[in-house]
């Protein structure tokens, strides 16, 4: 029962459009799926600290804007862009030789069902997939064929704008065996209230690689629920980066699956809300195989009013001997009234593994912002280059300089918020 | 250029500082001696100005300007400067993010223009020459995985940068080897100058071999109970603290 979640109306208009069967039925199971959850509240473990009113207090519509939004660009990066307005496929480049982009409506029934078991076997029991599946009216597929390493990096650039509009996408990406690519996702958006369901999964076969940015960047009153899930076969390699900025709400749950020996991944990412702001990251990692690595670590910086969740989850199963999974969760909280509520959890079926976590909430430490000050630097500006240095660890990690430049003017106004001339400071 | 008169301070409720009277001209070198748990550091950091160390009596005039009503950071600008004994490590901030905004402020109080980063990358590249710090140590955080002389050369060449007046050495020789407080010496030898005074905060003697004092006061029990020349430090090298206690006893 989920009525408590308005979606009749973009529902209705869903159903006037001329859909194909395949869609049809797979908006219906999605739909009879997503009623009949019930709607999560403070006693539904996974959102226990999670508000949804910002969900249920709006009828939302379908989107109708299909035009032009202006989304991201990337500084010196040569980056190929792809247009995602309010959920759909506005404007394909021309890709790299081995690079292909599909739709699902275009697809033979075969490579559909191909692709939808692929997308299949990476659901899990989530009420936003179940609602994501309901409404979406295609899926995207981005395929990097064998054996090609791909150096143009790929942009995926979400750009809504709209008002009371509900935006969902579902996003594939497959990278074959040998196969190089970096793929980044950017969200943005302008006007009014609206609820973004933005779905990715990806698929890395044998000896693959994949640089996976996720930025959540939308500002104002944006809602942003969404899952990022990842399959890794034999000596697969995923680097992610994660961030979340802005909104009222912002939910992602991110699963990687180790399912080939040898697999490694790096998952790290930053969550900066401010003001009333809520961000929540749900992670799970999942060692189903033995010999395979993890590293995560995400930070946040809390201030003012605004609440943070994280959810780090490591699930070693019990075939997976010789795993490695460290995760690590640190947290700043810059105001008496910000809340970070952080949970890793360990899942050890297996004996000979080495995992490590650890989750921290501190404040800026008075000792040194005393060394600030003693230099002639006043607190104020203390705090902004202490906060900025608190995540600008996990940036300067990232191995693509344009998306440094991308986000570092953005913490620097974010973090400085009236104090931009202080933004000088940040080299 | 400092009159201390009567200082009394307290620390998390504990008086620490007692009665300190002290008068640094300009030029001078005055070292401070003491046994642990005198007073010594709590010292330097009143005079700094860090939270939580509250003075509950006396005065403390720094360029005929009360220096207790200032915010530390704007002691700092004013020309007084706090070599730490333990310089905290900052993951995340570059020296060279550190040192600009540092030189920024205190040069934009002074009325000073700014340094161009061109100009200034090229001036802390010749200072960190002088104190023998590698050049990569300007990209990494600040004392960030330094050893411990590192971390007092690179004390030593903010102040360089800094240029103040007055300079506040809290147990410089703390954690160093023979060779390494030989070079932290020279440099704050190098430093020395008729406007520019001392205060060199130490347990030992040792240091005092290298950077040799005016002036040299025995800080005990919150007060300075004794003081006299550089040869005071070699009594109390010879004879220990207790001395000094049962002298007072």
């Amino acid at each position: 029962m989920t009525a408590l979640l308005n979606i009749n109306q973009a529902l209705s208009a869903q159903a006037a459009a001329d859909r194909p069967g395949w869609l049809v039925q797979r908006q219906a199971d999605g739909l009879d799926r997503f009623q009949k959850q019930a709607w999560p509240t403070r006693r539904t473990e996974a959102f226990k600290y999670t508000p949804l009113r910002s969900l249920t207090d709006h009828e939302w519509q379908p989107t109708t804007n299909q035009g032009a939004i202006p989304g991201i660009q990337f500084d010196h990066w040569h980056d190929v862009r792809i247009e995602i307005r309010n959920g759909f496929l506005t404007n394909v480049p021309t890709l790299p030789d081995g690079v292909a982009l599909k739709r699902f409506s275009e697809l033979s029934e075969d490579e559909r069902n191909s692709l939808s078991r692929k997308l299949e076997s990476q659901a899990v029991d989530f009420l936003f997939d179940d609602l994501n599946q309901a409404l979406v009216d295609d899926i995207y597929c981005l395929s990097v064929a064998a054996n090609i390493a791909v150096s143009k990096p790929i942009h995926l650039d979400y750009a809504m704008s709209g008002d009371q509009q509900i935006v969902v996408s579902q996003f594939l990406i497959l990278v074959d065996a040998n196969a190089q690519a970096t793929v980044a996702e950017t969200f943005t958006a302008e006007g009014g209230a609206q609820f973004i369901n933005a779905n990715t999964a990806i698929v890395l076969s044998e000896n693959a690689r994949l640089t996976h940015y996720h930025l959540l960047l939308e500002e104002g009153d944006i809602r942003h629920v969404g899952r990022v899930s990842a399959t890794l076969d034999r000596y697969a390699d995923l680097n992610s980066f994660h961030m979340a900025a802005g909104g009222v709400l912002k939910r992602k749950d991110i699963t990687v699956c180790h399912k080939g020996e040898g697999a490694n991944l790096n998952l790290n990412g930053v969550y900066l809300p401010i003001g009333k702001e809520i961000i929540d990251y749900h992670t799970t990692l999942e060692h189903e195989v033995p010999h395979c690595t993890s590293e995560e670590i995400f930070r946040g910086i809390i201030s003012d009013e605004a609440r943070a969740i994280f959810n780090g989850r490591i699930h070693i199963h019990k075939d997976a001997q010789k795993s490695v999974a460290e995760m690590n969760n640190r947290n700043l909280l810059l105001s008496d009234k910000a809340e970070i509520n952080t949970k890793p959890e360990l899942e050890i079926y297996a004996d000979d593994v080495r995992c490590a976590h650890g989750a921290t909430i501190a404040q800026l430490d008075e000792k040194l912002l005393f060394y600030f000050q003693t230099r002639g630097i006043s607190k104020a500006e203390a705090e902004v280059m202490l906060s900025f240095g608190f995540i600008n660890e996990l940036l300067e990690a990232l191995t693509d300089d344009p998306v440094q430049q991308l986000l570092r003017p953005m913490l620097a106004t974010l973090f400085a918020q009236k104090k931009a001339e202080l933004a000088r400071h940040i080299i | 250029m400092l009159t201390i008169e009567n200082l009394q301070a307290k620390v998390e409720e504990k008086d620490i500082i007692k009665g300190l009277n002290l008068t640094v001209r300009p030029g001078e070198v005055h070292a401070i001696m003491g046994p642990n748990g005198a007073g010594k550091s709590t010292l330097g950091n009143v005079l700094a100005g860090r939270e939580g160390y509250e003075v509950t009596a006396g005065s403390v005039l720094f360029n005929d300007e009360n220096l207790l009503d200032l915010d530390a950071e704007e002691r700092a600008r004013k020309g007084l400067f706090l070599a730490f004994q333990y310089p905290v490590e900052i993951p995340g901030v570059s020296n060279m993010e550190f040192l600009k905004a540092s030189v920024d402020a205190v040069r934009e109080s002074r009325g000073q223009e700014a340094y161009s980063s061109v100009d200034f990358i090229k001036l802390v590249r010749e200072k960190s020459k002088e104190v023998n710090l590698p050049a990569d140590f300007l990209k990494r955080g600040v004392n960030e995985g330094f050893s411990g002389g590192e971390k007092k050369r690179n004390e030593l060449m903010q102040m360089m940068l800094l240029e103040p007046t007055l300079c506040i050495l809290d147990e410089t020789d703390s954690g160093l080897d023979i060779d390494a407080l030989q070079v932290v010496a020279e440099g704050v030898n190098a430093q020395r100058s008729p406007e520019r005074s001392f205060i060199v905060i130490t347990h030992y003697q040792r240091l005092l071999d290298y950077i040799v004092p005016d002036y040299v006061h025995v800080l005990a029990g919150g007060k300075i109970v004794k003081s006299g020349g550089k040869e005071l430090a070699l009594e109390l090298e010879k004879e220990g603290y207790r001395w000094i206690e049962g002298e007072n006893a």
